[in-house]
């Protein structure tokens, strides 16, 4: 059994090692360093670690005005927290294009106990309308590191969803990350499942199940924007059934993407599968996974359905 | 220290910069005159006097930063940078107009221009962060926030003004522009700010009571201001009155965002002309 890994452990791993190699990255955090775990980074680095208390806006400001002075400023809290400075990421951050890397935590209803003032299922919708903001939501802890690294060389603002829960590597090492492509981990050409996150980890299972009888194609979608365009297209022509899953509303996030790219270029049915415009509840992640329709058998059932 | 023949022509400064953001207002007929007044003698007591800037090097590393958080008052900014020749005059009369370098709300394209405000309560905030890195850097730079009194009713700015005297930001200037009036009214009778003298200092920041149409004052302000190295941010309280120089404009809220018509804008232009800056204050 390999080393199972949350990607918010692969984040404050791969920042800590990123600001030893780059002086100009500086980490911001509300409070919540040691959830995020940006708080590695700052037991190292001190001096360029900045505790903005329970102050998101403050944060996202402060952060925008170290980016405009030669810094790299990353800057994290809870995924749902980093709504409340919505209007300084949109009217400081994005608006200006600032080399600020917001990285929010706990994302979807894969929080679990904590219940719906902390499960953000809004937040890759609400930042996809955003021009300028490049959206990545890593399925690993690998890809994560790539992310963060790949990140410092990009010259621009962006988001990243990172989750608590602890998943396997799916990939290795050798991996190359690139902002806007997508990348297929399991072919098939009956089906294509467009996924991200940790619904990319079930939706590999839900392949696996189905082996034999559906063959799925699952394609990680961690770049939600920009988006994979001609990989969607492709796909659209190439497998019959097209399927997008999230731990996201199904209103605005992944699957809406899909979809849009899809609508304009090769118009499919496009099914997607996320938290079906509702809120959620306490209880643990696979319970919820399974009780809101995200969970590996949940795949099965909806692709079934529609693949007689 | 600025000796009596500068303060005069500061003075005269101010008033010609007056008539020229009215201008800039009348000609296109949009944008805001009540806090552009109230708010050019401290500009020009900053781009005039006491800020270390290079125009023709706008993004000088060492520069003083100034953040205009209240970016509807952009005609006062650009009335001010242009005087110090970021750009020529002439791209006052392209202002809000289409494809012009010179926005609504200023944007950082426009040279001289350190902060993209128009959204209330984030110059503050983003202050903090120039400042945070200045002292990171070990830079001598000085960064300089303008807020309105009307914008402090927003939570960002206590904030922001709790985060620069907990990390020592000596480096980092506040200007609270209090010119009573905002959009619908009297900011103490749309939301009471109560004590901000009080305020400020037990949020832990030095704080300097001025009038803000009084050059002397003003210039004597920023430099004490500079000179306060004792590990706490320094809040400017500029007393000013909203419309100051226009007597129909002044404390008049009707004038926040409006421009003037043709009567109004000749009687304003000649009232400005009338100023006497041995006794403006």
């Amino acid at each position: 059994m390999t080393d199972e890994i949350a990607t918010r452990d692969a984040y404050g791993s791969a920042l800590l090692e990123l600001g030893k190699k780059n002086k100009k990255v500086v980490a911001l955090d509300a409070d919540l360093g040691d959830s995020t775990r940006s708080l590695k980074f700052g037991e190292e680095f001190p001096e360029r670690y900045f505790s903005m208390g329970i102050a998101e806006q403050d944060m996202m400001g402060a952060a925008a005005g170290l980016s405009v002075s030669g810094k790299i400023a990353y800057a994290s809290t809870f995924a749902i927290f980093t709504e409340r400075a919505f209007d300084f990421v949109r009217n400081i951050i994005s608006r200006n294009n600032l080399n600020v890397k917001i990285a929010g935590s706990h994302v979807g209803i894969g929080v679990g106990m904590d219940g719906k003032s902390a499960q953000a299922i809004e937040d890759t919708s609400i930042y996809r309308t955003l021009p300028n903001m490049v959206i990545l939501e890593p399925a690993d802890a690998i890809e994560t590191e790539k992310m963060v690294f790949g990140l410092a060389d990009y010259e621009g603002s962006s988001y990243m969803r990172l989750n608590r829960n602890k998943v396997p590597n799916i990939h290795d090492k050798h991996y190359k990350f690139k902002i806007g492509k997508g990348e297929i981990i399991r072919e098939g050409k009956d089906v294509t499942i467009f996924a991200c996150g940790l619904p990319l980890h079930e939706s590999l299972k839900a392949a696996e199940i189905l082996k034999g009888k559906i063959d799925v194609c699952v394609v990680n979608m961690s770049s939600i924007k920009p988006i994979d365009e001609k990989l969607i297209i492709d796909q659209a022509k190439k497998t019959p059934h097209i399927f997008t899953a999230e731990d996201h509303n199904i209103i605005g996030g992944l699957g809406s993407a899909v979809a849009e790219v899809i609508t304009s270029n090769h118009p499919v049915f496009v099914h997607r599968i996320g938290v079906n415009d509702q809120y959620a509840e306490s209880g643990s992640p696979k319970e919820l996974y399974e009780k809101y329709g995200l969970s590996a058998e949940n795949i099965v059932e909806r692709i079934k359905e529609v693949v007689k | 220290m600025a000796s009596e023949k500068e303060i005069l022509e500061l003075k005269q400064k101010a008033k010609d910069l007056r008539k020229e953001l009215l201008t800039t207002i009348y000609n296109v007929q949009s944008g805001h005159p009540g806090g552009s007044l109230s708010a050019i003698d401290m500009m020009v007591a900053l781009y005039h006097y006491r800020l270390n800037i290079k125009p023709k090097k706008p993004h000088w590393d060492d520069r003083d930063r100034f953040v205009l958080s209240k970016g509807h008052c952009s005609p006062a900014l650009y009335s001010v940078l242009s005087d110090r020749n970021y750009f020529p005059k002439s791209e006052l009369k392209n202002f809000r107009k289409i494809n012009s370098l010179l926005q609504g709300h200023p944007e950082l394209k426009t040279p001289g221009v350190d902060f993209a405000g128009g959204a209330l309560g984030q110059g503050i905030c983003f202050a903090v962060g120039i400042a945070l890195a200045g002292k990171l850097d070990k830079k001598d730079y000085q960064v300089v926030a303008m807020i309105g009194d009307g914008e402090a009713q927003e939570g960002a700015v206590w904030e922001a003004s709790m985060a620069a005297p907990h990390f020592k930001l000596d480096n980092m200037i506040a200007i609270l522009d209090k010119n009573q009036i905002q959009e619908t009214g009297k900011t103490e009778d749309v939301m009471d700010l109560g004590d901000v003298v009080a305020k400020w200092k037990a949020f832990g920041w030095n704080v300097i009571e001025i009038n803000g149409h009084d050059m002397e004052a003003c210039v004597n302000a920023l430099d004490t201001a500079w000179d306060n190295k004792n590990g706490k941010p320094t809040m400017i309280i500029s007393n000013t009155l909203k419309g100051k120089g226009v007597s129909f404009m002044e404390l008049n809220h009707n004038f926040h965002g409006k421009a003037p018509n043709d009567e109004e804008y000749k009687n304003a232009l000649e009232e400005i002309d009338n100023i006497d800056i041995n006794t403006f204050k």
